[in-house]
């Protein structure tokens, strides 16, 4: 009677435990969270914030557009790329994902979701910046593809993976190639779940900062020439966050607000489709 | 996936000819192996005259010195190692005890929030930790725990004085909430294909909650858990800009981890746009190099014991 209350009090306790220590967890998240809209609320609450570009220490009305704008182009730009070749590589893991060039191919992207983003940004700088003779735009955009390439293809895989057998079937069933059965039956229905996983792959190369350092290297002006330094929003809160300067300060924390901002929307969108996904794949 | 194995077995669609939408892809989809070998090849001509300079003696000497062409990577390495180590020490209880709750059956709507609120955590984007340890994390652990530590543990040499703002500690903190979410992703996943006959033959013996997870299910999955604290470690090894902002930039190697330092990726942050001539970018860049293959091996090695794993489990 008294060993087994004593069992139960030790369960009682590791579990209490358990649950305090995940509360820790998840304290982080709300700190970070509090924090950036704290301190970024102000900056952010002027319009000119993303209307104008950086003005030197002291003139009022300093904004951060040619970031937004450098971000959004370089995204752009490594998406070209990225989410094809991505695309097409999980749809061939999911369809034909049994023999061993398809394990080679798992394996490297998934060893490639972890290499460090600043390894990538120096390949980019010995591709594309070194032949140039300058920072530009298109060497940031090649690392941030090769970033962005895993992450897309591990979550096309597992869309597409989603998609009954059944489907597949009736459409051979019916003598439809295979190859019409996967681009006009299964890549359809599995639509959502790879266009979500092309936004998350789109958010975390938004985040990055490392591969642009010395490959988009920033600009304090407007530039939409692929060829030139770019600015980008991760830069912006690297380089003013660090300066002593309390107004650059503060345009770092109102850049991080927007950066948190488009992660959180595109996570939370995701996840709610492809909750989604996984309902209607079931149905199917 | 076992349906498409049987389709393709049973299509009379003439077994001869040469399926050529899978041609093409597979030819596409050789992008990542190639990107990976692409990238490794580069870094390694591009630090090339570093490397034949240097010899070997690169990774153990502690000098860094662009003036005279002197440089050496041992303080970055240690700072790298020590980092990472000091982060999975502060996170692997954390990340554990997470994995373990998310793995449990029941409550599913409490378990949902909690692990949104863990891949938000992993969604963060560096900087946007950086940027909240240089302003509020650095400050609150040398007041309120470095401050303490080094006054009641001083005496301990790593544990000594006088604590710094930005150090080592600093940053392992900042890296510990980063990698989180990978350690308890991976170890959930481990934990939860634990077949369910031995829980429920631990509970149906008697065994508590506790017994069953501390004597069944964390024993078979040790390797899982171990393969996902290396994948964790493997992330810790390559971050870079929330460690830069916060590490203190430092060339030595301090005896306490309450000192600044440097780490292999922060050093390459900071000094790979102002590197000139032919030396000196190559040295930082072959710091690149033992980064990257550094990661990469330690990567490699955690996804096939997380495999492995959950191989076993499932046969």
């Amino acid at each position: 009677m008294n060993r087994n209350f004593w069992r139960r009090f030790k369960s009682k306790t590791a579990m209490s435990i358990i649950y305090v220590l995940t509360g820790f967890a998840l304290v982080p998240l709300g700190l970070v969270l509090w924090y950036t809209i704290v301190k970024g609320l102000p900056a952010i609450s002027h319009v000119e914030f993303f209307l104008n570009v950086e003005r030197p220490v002291g003139i009022p009305g300093s904004g951060i557009s040619h970031a937004i704008v450098g971000t959004a182009f370089m995204v752009g730009m490594a998406s070209l790329v990225a989410i094809p070749v991505g695309v097409i590589s999980g749809v061939y893991l999911a369809e034909y994902g049994h023999g061993r060039w398809a394990n080679w191919v798992r394996l490297a992207s998934d060893v490639l979701v972890g290499a460090p983003s600043i390894a990538l940004g120096l390949f980019a700088y010995a591709i594309l910046v070194v032949p140039l003779h300058h920072y530009s735009a298109i060497s940031a955009s090649a690392a941030l593809s090769i970033l962005m390439l895993p992450v897309v293809i591990r979550t096309t895989e597992s869309a597409v993976g989603l998609i009954p057998g059944g489907l597949r079937e009736s459409g051979l069933a019916l003598g439809l190639p295979r190859w019409r059965v996967s681009l006009q039956l299964i890549v359809p229905a599995a639509a959502p779940g790879v266009i979500t996983g092309a936004l998350l792959a789109v958010a975390r190369a938004a985040g990055e900062t490392a591969p642009l350092l010395f490959t988009a290297f920033g600009n304090p002006l407007w530039s939409l020439d692929p060829t030139q330094p770019m600015s980008a929003l991760t830069l912006v809160v690297f380089r003013d966050a660090l300066t002593p300067f309390k107004e650059l300060q503060d345009q770092a924390w109102g850049a991080a607000l927007v950066l948190v901002m488009m992660v959180l929307v595109t996570n939370l969108a995701s996840r709610w489709v492809l909750r989604r996904q996984i309902r209607l794949a079931g149905q199917l | 996936m076992a349906a498409a194995i049987e389709t393709s077995r049973l299509t009379p669609a003439a077994p001869k000819t040469l399926d050529r939408y899978r041609t093409v892809t597979a030819f596409v989809s050789g992008a990542a192996p190639a990107a990976l070998i692409v990238i490794v090849l580069t870094l390694l001509q591009q630090a090339a005259p570093a490397i034949s300079n240097y010899g070997l003696a690169f990774l153990v000497r502690s000098v860094w010195n662009p003036v005279t062409l002197d440089f050496g990577a041992l303080p970055y390495i240690y700072g790298t190692v020590v980092t990472s180590a000091f982060a999975i020490i502060i996170a692997l209880p954390v990340g554990l005890s997470v994995a373990l709750l998310l793995a449990e059956q029941g409550a599913q709507g409490i378990r949902g929030a909690i692990g949104t609120g863990i891949e938000l955590l992993a969604a963060i984007p560096s900087v946007v930790y950086g940027i909240w340890a240089l302003f509020v994390v650095a400050p609150f652990s040398l007041r309120y725990l470095e401050t303490p530590i080094t006054e009641r543990l001083g005496f301990i040499g790593f544990l000594s004085g006088p604590p710094r703002q930005y150090s080592f500690f600093t940053a392992s903190l900042v890296l510990a909430i980063m990698i989180l979410p990978t350690l308890a992703a991976v170890s959930r996943d481990v934990i939860r294909a634990v077949p369910r006959g031995l829980r429920e033959s631990s509970t149906a013996l008697g065994a508590t909650w506790w017994e069953t997870t501390w004597r069944v299910i964390l024993p078979t999955a040790r390797a899982g858990i171990f393969g996902a604290t290396v994948l964790a470690l493997g992330r810790a090894l390559g971050e870079t800009i929330a460690v830069t902002m916060v590490i203190g930039n430092r060339d030595e190697i301090p005896p306490s981890v309450f000192s600044p330092g440097y780490t292999l990726a922060s050093k390459i942050a900071n000094e790979f746009s102002e590197a000139t001539g032919n030396l000196y970018p190559a040295a930082l860049i072959e710091l690149g190099l033992v980064l990257i293959l550094v990661t990469l091996t330690v990567n490699l090695v955690a996804l096939l014991l997380v495999r492995s794993t959950q191989a076993r489990m499932a046969a």
